[in-house]
């Protein structure tokens, strides 16, 4: 279960692996993460050149059964449920009646009657509570948080190293697919999914806490020496943010709606009724609402969540992630800026510690995978 | 070089060290601070002609992730900064204690060496941390 014991850091089945692989391990929502093996610079470059292997089992995992499951699910929701196939993943955003964020997700459809959710681990118990107390209908939820881990392996090589390990045809699954499959070192089938945070193509293990070692270390022994690379967080983190992905807590608040997130293609305001869905409604006609963009500084110096952007010398808005961006080789971020400032093009100033540097407007997104 | 500590240098507890020339000293960050910081991606230097107050914070490094202050381990006057690490900033990891360089200072007082550590001193520090 999910609950920190005493204000104690949590550990994944895979700590020990993350040890004797030399990673540097950080407190990350209650649980004690690798934030980098080597370099993140170099683990970086193997997810976008090769291939990267990622510890998330930090992240909660929710099972959901019954025939309701869809249709309860879409009533607390902005993106439709109800309509996935079996072999099916969505994104999806839990809203709150203002429209804002309890959390962004991933459903995934094992079948008829069970699903699968998984969650942010910053938002992990807060999720449980609101799920439970929504509960209704035929659906039965168990949390599996700890019981299960999830591994990842991200990049332009996933399909040709994993596939060795695993019965399914990998190539056959479709991005935002899954399905459920014998990998070896496990005992019963896993569900395996064409999901990731990287911008890359990769696949998603879901499988019991006590085979995720095994599962690990065999994916390595093998796939080290021909470039995959144990990943951290650090890199993770650079990935996503290079992909144009929103990263709950800074691009996705309870407070920042999936709307100003640039995330209406996951909004489906045509679904009958869902929480939140008057609030979204209204920000989406009044039009002016402060909204999320992308920034390139135009100098050396990065910008950094929290810093202030200006435009004219006035304030528009404030960075809500910020870092170097290795494949764009530019200073990259994301700001929260009012929709007076926010035009792809316009020239604003970030303030770093009380100096102003130039930077551009740009899409969220500074990264695309060349089509394969 | 014992452990990666250099000899001839003298050290601060924020993991900086100095490299005395007569009143002049440069200074820069060790390779355990570099390491510790990873991928170095920016460093706000003082500009020259500024006057620093020893232990003051005086500029950051930053890396992919992280902004750290620089603390001066000595105090006086900034009579040169290393320009190559605006196009170069990941130097400081290759070569902490060469091209990493950060800065020199004329020292006001060449007594405040007295509170830098020995690098057996310094090796201490970092074996114990």
């Amino acid at each position: 279960m999910t609950t920190e014991i005493n204000g104690t850091l949590r550990r994944t089945a895979l700590f020990d692996a993350h040890l004797a692989l030399g990673a540097r391990v950080v407190p990350f929502a209650g649980f004690e993460m690798p934030v980098q093996y080597t370099s993140i610079l170099k683990e970086h470059d193997a997810v976008r050149k090769r291939a990267g292997l990622f510890d998330l089992s930090h992240m909660a995992q929710f099972s959901l059964t019954g025939a309701d499951v869809g249709a309860w699910a879409e009533t607390l929701t902005t993106n439709k449920v109800a309509n996935m196939k079996p072999g099916q993943a969505r994104y999806n955003v839990f809203t709150n009646e203002h429209g804002g964020a309890h959390d962004d997700v991933i459903f995934y459809r094992l079948d008829d009657n069970r699903w699968l959710l998984v969650v942010n681990a910053g938002n992990a118990d807060k999720m449980w509570a609101h799920v439970s107390a929504n509960r209704s209908g035929d659906v039965q939820l168990k949390n599996l948080h700890g019981d299960y881990a999830l591994i990842a392996i991200q990049g332009p090589r996933s399909v040709e190293w994993l596939q060795p390990y695993a019965e399914a045809e990998l190539a056959l699954i479709k991005y935002y697919a899954c399905t459920e499959t014998r990998v070896k070192g496990t005992r019963e089938p896993i569900v395996i999914a064409r999901t990731g945070y990287t911008g890359e193509d990769g696949f998603e293990l879901f499988l019991p806490s006590d085979e995720a070692t095994g599962v690990w270390d065999l994916l390595l022994a093998e796939n080290r020496e021909r470039g995959l690379e144990p990943c951290g967080l650090g890199a993770r983190d650079v990935l996503r943010l290079e992909a144009g992905m929103a990263l709950y807590g800074h691009e996705l608040t309870e407070e920042i709606t999936p709307l100003q997130a640039g995330l209406s293609w996951a909004i489906k305001l045509d679904k009958p009724a869902f929480t939140g869905k008057d609030a979204l409604l209204a920000q989406r006609d009044a039009g002016d609402y402060p909204r999320i963009v992308g920034l390139v500084m135009e100098g050396r110096v990065p910008a950094r969540a929290g810093y202030p952007v200006l435009a004219g010398g006035v304030r528009v808005g404030e960075i809500r992630s910020g870092s170097f961006g290795p494949t764009v080789q530019r200073n990259i971020a994301t700001a929260l800026l009012d929709a007076s400032a926010a035009a792809e093009g316009t020239r604003l100033e970030v303030e770093v510690r009380g100096t102003r540097h130039p930077a551009v407007v740009t899409p969220q997104q500074f990264y695309k995978r060349p089509k394969g | 070089m014992a452990n990666g500590v250099p000899a001839g240098l003298l050290y601060s507890k924020e993991h900086e060290w100095v490299k005395m020339d007569g009143d002049v000293a440069t200074v820069g960050i060790t390779d355990y601070a570099q390491a510790s910081l990873g991928d170095i991606v920016y460093v706000e230097l003082p500009r020259v002609g500024a006057g620093l107050t020893q232990f003051g914070s005086i500029g950051v490094v930053e890396s992919v992730k992280a902004v750290s202050d620089i603390f001066t381990p000595v105090g006086g006057e900034v009579v040169g900064i290393n320009d190559g690490l605006e196009n170069d900033p990941a130097s400081v990891n290759r070569d902490p204690y060469g091209a990493g360089w950060f800065y020199k200072v004329k020292l006001g007082d060449v007594g405040q060496t007295n509170d830098l550590l020995s690098p057996e001193q310094y090796e201490q520090l970092i074996a114990e941390s």
